[in-house]
Parts: C-alpha cells; sequence; structure tokens
C-alpha cells in the first residue's frame, strides 16, 4: 500500500488561511469557539484584528458573516461539520445562499473520523443538505494538499461555498503543489473495467481498492471527485461511457451526497450499473476511526465488494 | 436514608476520581467541566433527586437534563454511583461498542433522559419535560445544567423566555459558571455578565451561590423547589478543573485527557481526600 506522507486537512486550512491573512487585507474569519480544532487560529495568530470570535453561537456566526460579505469582505466561518451545516441551515439559505453572498463556510471533523466523540459529532449529511441549496457550490478536497489548494481557490471565487474537512491525519495522494479548479474532478488512475469515483478521504481507499483490484486483473478508473457541486458531468460521462459500470465511495450517507449526485446524472443520462459505498441510513457511534471505518463499510476493502457487484450487473445486463 | 453533607462531598471526590479515570483510559474527552459539576452531580444525584437508579422509566421521576453532553463521564459517573449500571463499565466510555458513548444517548444509558452533545438544546428539552408535568399534574422536578459558554448559544433564551412564559415552576436549571470555554475565558469569546440581571429579565428567580459548597447547592435546590410561579436558575460560581490542582481553572483540560504521569497524580491527590 501507499507510503504516503500523513497529513490533516485542518492544518491545511490553517496554513492557507494564515497566506491569506498576509495577502488579502479583505478576508475576515469567523470562529464560534472551535479556533484551536478548526485551525482559524493560525489566521489569528496574522491578523488578530480581521479574527472575529463569535462565541458559541453558529447561527449568529452565518448571518453576521453574510453582513460582512453584503458589505465588500469575503467571510470565512469555520465550525464542526455537524454545526456549520446542520444548526444553521436556514441561516445559510437565507443569508448565504439566496443573496449568493460571498461566505466561504469550511467545516471540519467531518464524516464518521470524528471517532470517540460519537454520532452527535459526526456529520454524515453535510454533503446531501448543502448540495440541495440553490447557488451553494459544495467542496470536498481529497488530502490536506489538496485543501491548501481549495481554500485559495475558494478565496478568490466570489460566493456561497461549503468546504468539508476532516480532523484525523490521513494519506496524501495528490502532489504538494497540486492546482485546484472548482467544478473540475482528477483522474487519478485510468482503467476500464470500472469507474470508482471517491470523494474526500475515500479516494485514498479508493485508490488502495484499484492496487487490490489489479491482482484480479480488474482496472479500475479512479475519480477524485472534490467539488461535488457543480458535479464534473463530462469526466464521469467519459470514463463510464468507457467502463460501463460505477462505484462511489463517500464518508457520508449514501442519502443525498456523491453516490446520489452521481446516481442522479448517470440514471437520466448514461444509465449503468452503480454501487454506492456509504454509510446506510445509520447514525454512527462513538470508537476510534479506523474500527468505524470497518463497522461501517468504509474501507478499501468494501470498495472491491462493491466494484465486483457492479461488475457482475454489467455483465448480467450484457446477457 | 439521606446521605450527610460529607458523605455527599466524599461522593463527589470519588465522582472525580471516576472521572479521571474513563476519560484518561479513553484518551478523550472533557475533563475540565466535568469536575466543576462533581458537586452540584453528586448532591442530585444523592440527595435531591427523587429517582429510583432500580425503576429509570418511574414516571414520577424527577428528571434530569444534562444539556453541556459533553461532560457526560461526570452524567455517567454519578448514575454508575447511584446503582443505576455497574461502576465496572465505565471505563469502557467512547469504545467501540460501549453504551457510554461520548456524548449521551436517550434509551442507551439507564438514566439518560435525553441525546445531547450539541450545546444549546437541552433547555428547551427541560421545558418540554416540565410543561408535560405541569399539563400531567404531575409533581416531579426536572434539573438542567447549563454550560456557560453555552449560554451564548440563542436558543437558550428562546427557552427561558418559554419557561416563564407557561410558570415552569417546576423547572431548575443550573449554570456552571467557570468562566471557561473551549478558546478560554467567556467574557473574552463573548462576554455573558452581568448574567444574573440577563436571567432576572427573563422573569426567572435566580439564585447564586458557591457551586463547590454541598450545603449552598442543597439549600438552593431547596428554595427553588418551593417556588410557586417562576422557574429557577442557580448560578454556581465553580473552578474549572476544581480538585486537581494542575487541572484547577486551566483550558487546556477542557477537552484533553492526562498523560500518564499527570494521572498518577491527580488520582493521588483525589486519593488523599477521599475516606
Ligand atoms: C452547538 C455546539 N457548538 C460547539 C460545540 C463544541 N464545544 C463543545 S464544549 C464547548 C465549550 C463549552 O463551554 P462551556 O459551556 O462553558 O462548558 P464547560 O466550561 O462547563 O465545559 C464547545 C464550543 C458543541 N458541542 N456544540
Ligand atoms: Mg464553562
Amino acid at each position: 500500500m501507499s507510503e504516503k506522507k500523513k497529513l490533516a486537512q485542518r492544518d491545511y486550512y490553517g496554513k492557507a488561511l494564515a497566506t491569506l491573512a498576509a495577502k488579502d487585507s479583505n478576508v475576515i474569519v469567523l470562529d464560534a469557539d472551535l479556533a484551536g480544532s478548526t485551525k482559524t487560529s493560525e489566521f489569528k495568530k496574522v491578523a488578530p484584528e480581521r479574527f472575529v470570535e463569535v462565541g458559541i453561537a453558529e447561527q449568529n456566526m452565518i448571518g453576521v458573516a453574510s453582513g460582512l460579505a453584503a458589505s465588500g469582505k469575503t467571510a470565512f466561518a469555520s465550525t464542526f461539520a455537524v454545526f456549520a451545516s446542520g444548526r444553521c441551515w436556514e441561516q445559510i439559505r437565507l443569508s448565504v445562499a439566496y443573496p449568493k453572498l460571498n461566505v466561504k463556510i469550511v467545516a471540519t471533523h467531518c464524516g464518521i473520523s470524528v471517532g470517540e466523540d460519537g454520532a452527535s459529532h459526526q456529520a454524515l449529511e453535510d454533503l446531501a443538505i448543502m448540495r440541495a441549496l440553490p447557488n451553494m457550490t459544495v467542496i470536498a478536497p481529497a488530502d490536506a494538499y489538496e485543501t491548501y489548494a481549495a481554500t485559495m481557490a475558494i478565496a478568490n471565487y466570489n460566493g456561497p461555498v461549503y468546504m468539508r474537512l476532516g480532523r484525523s491525519e490521513f494519506p496524501t495522494i495528490m502532489p504538494e503543489d497540486v492546482k485546484f479548479e472548482i467544478g473540475k474532478a482528477t483522474v487519478m488512475r485510468e482503467g476500464c473495467d470500472v469507474t470508482i469515483i471517491g470523494v474526500g478521504q475515500m479516494v485514498a481507499n479508493c485508490l488502495d481498492a484499484s492496487e487490490e483490484l489489479v491482482k484480479e486483473g480488474i482496472e479500475a478508473e479512479v475519480i477524485n471527485m472534490s467539488t461535488i457541486k457543480p458535479l464534473d458531468i463530462g469526466t464521469i460521462y467519459d470514463s463510464v461511457s468507457k467502463t460501463g459500470c460505477c462505484v462511489t465511495a463517500e464518508e457520508h450517507s449514501i442519502i443525498g451526497g456523491l453516490g446520489s449526485a452521481v446516481a442522479e446524472f448517470l440514471s437520466q443520462e448514461l444509465p449503468s450499473p452503480l454501487t454506492r459505498v456509504g454509510t446506510y441510513d445509520v447514525f454512527g457511534e462513538s470508537g476510534s476511526p479506523n474500527a468505524l471505518f470497518e463497522k461501517y463499510g468504509l474501507t478499501a476493502a468494501d470498495i472491491v465488494n462493491a466494484v465486483h457487484r457492479s461488475i457482475d450487473k454489467k455483465t448480467e445486463m450484457k446477457q | 436514608m439521606e446521605c450527610s453533607i460529607s458523605d455527599i462531598e466524599n461522593k463527589a471526590n470519588i465522582l472525580r476520581l471516576d472521572v479521571i479515570r474513563m476519560t484518561t483510559e479513553a484518551g478523550s474527552g472533557h475533563p475540565g467541566g466535568s469536575l466543576s459539576a462533581a458537586d452540584m452531580m453528586a448532591v442530585l444525584y444523592f440527595r435531591v433527586l427523587n429517582h429510583d437508579p432500580s425503576n429509570p422509566l418511574w414516571e414520577d421521576r424527577d428528571r434530569f437534563v444534562l444539556s453541556k453532553g459533553h461532560v457526560a463521564p461526570v452524567l455517567y459517573a454519578a448514575l454508575a454511583e447511584s446503582g443505576y449500571f455497574p461502576t465496572e463499565e465505565l471505563i469502557t466510555l467512547r469504545k467501540l461498542g460501549s453504551r457510554l458513548q461520548g456524548h449521551p444517548v436517550r434509551g442507551k444509558v439507564p438514566g439518560v433522559e435525553m441525546s445531547t452533545g450539541s450545546l444549546g438544546q437541552g433547555l428547551s428539552m427541560a421545558c418540554g419535560i416540565a410543561l408535560t408535568g405541569k399539563i400531567d399534574k404531575k409533581d416531579y422536578h426536572v434539573y438542567c445544567l447549563l454550560g456557560d459558554g453555552e449560554l451564548q448559544e440563542g436558543q437558550n433564551w428562546e427557552a427561558a423566555m418559554f419557561a416563564h412564559h407557561y410558570n415552569l415552576s417546576n423547572l431548575i436549571a443550573f449554570v456552571d459558571r467557570n468562566r471557561l470555554q473551549t478558546t478560554g475565558n467567556t467574557e473574552n469569546a463573548m462576554s455573558l455578565d452581568p448574567l444574573p440581571e440577563k436571567w432576572k429579565a427573563f422573569g426567572w428567580n435566580v439564585i447564586i451561590i458557591d457551586g463547590h459548597n454541598v450545603r449552598q447547592i442543597i439549600e438552593a435546590c431547596e428554595k427553588a423547589k418551593g417556588s410557586k410561579k417562576h422557574p429557577t436558575v442557580i448560578i454556581m460560581n465553580t473552578v474549572k478543573g476544581k480538585g486537581v490542582s494542575f487541572m484547577e481553572n486551566n483550558a487546556d483540560f477542557h477537552g484533553k485527557t492526562c498523560k500518564p504521569v499527570e494521572y498518577e497524580m491527580a488520582i493521588k491527590e483525589l486519593k488523599e481526600v477521599i475516606q
């Protein structure tokens, strides 16, 4: 398996914010009592006068961010993903998405890899509820390096963005100097038997799965779909036209996230067998991230099984 | 038989010992705010609550809602030490398959009334339970523990308004006024003072006590239970990390657990005061 460096996305979000603090005097960062965890503390070190602490008050944070944006600022607002997406969803809808304001909601501690804190803190539905909002761009970088690049890219984009990041360290799979273009997927590996589309931390597992599959003579095409909305349908179309079947993998519910987005597109434009790897309509629980990935079916082995299922379906349909 | 003041003081330190053991074993969790609430939790579970650990769903029981759900360790310790489940189970905290989830889950552990962990929601839940008590003409009381930083969430004040409007005299809230939250001092993050005046303006009875004085906690509860019309808030001036010298007033131990040497020191200090 890969011997890639393990890094935490939130650390690279902090680094990017520190760079932005020095580079762009228009950027304001808002915190809801979690600066040390989300790493917005790195921005505060460089530009304390443009760091706004709102206390434990996520709804107010979004409202204030929208006002800052309405008066010309680029507002970054960060907290844990459950609170960032869920607690203030309707504030985001009305104050940010509807008027299309320049607010970047950067949510850390996504998914089940939050681990021991348990289900109350494990956002497994944030992609779904953010994706449902008109005008919202939804991004989930695959590693720490891509997080850095994505942070710089969204700072340059004028409009609402939700970006989802993890808490823990996991393997880097993108080059350190990766460029990020909103809405553009990356083909990580070419293959003609199956398309595996991953997002976030799961892309690394997709690559591990593809290495296992090679041993069985299966060549998988692996795509890092780091922008979930707008979805890079061109890349999906080209790949699935070639491979004839698909697997999606996300650290998120199979309801409403990447798997749903891909299913919506394929069923309408290119009906093909699709198997979704994700959590199956359940809350998580306390445990170590690795143990939880096993229990909830998010490992490379689970992706391999999903690939078998999609390829079997493809074969059945040809008969 | 009623627990004496010194028994309760002793129980509070046993809860503290449990909290240190559990969180150190788990390697994560929130010891600071668990320790600041230990005296109040001991008073509730060993003196004030009208409850029956062998019958956790008894319909006339007093209810307790832990709104600041991150201090689940002290709740689990109080439940186990009062007989809801074996104390041996405490060290399974936060492990895969344990009932003792990182934040409390209703229905999973006997005695846990509501699921919490997202701050600012517990007082509303307590209002609903208290309102049922009024509608059904029950005599039970509903207790709710709030963090001070937690009060920055606006929902608390919606609930405060509601409790006054519906004359929820059977509702008693505690504020653990340890003056610290994740990023440090509450007054630097988002000032709460003058806190008693805020609650008074919302129509609540306000009692201010030393949250580490067991006698004062008991007396405040008795006074609150006597209220005929208004809900009561007991603002407890406390020290975060109380009982372990190097944790006291130390914001670092909000969400950080002991290293092995710190663990030994903490256990030693607590064992010295436990009879
Ligand atoms: C809605 C929400 N926002 C943020 C958090 C993360 N968080 C957990 S504890 C905490 C600080 C709580 O401070 P306080 O209420 O004063 O508790 P105590 O000092 O008693 O531990 C924060 C911000 C959360 N659990 N819920
Ligand atoms: Mg506090």
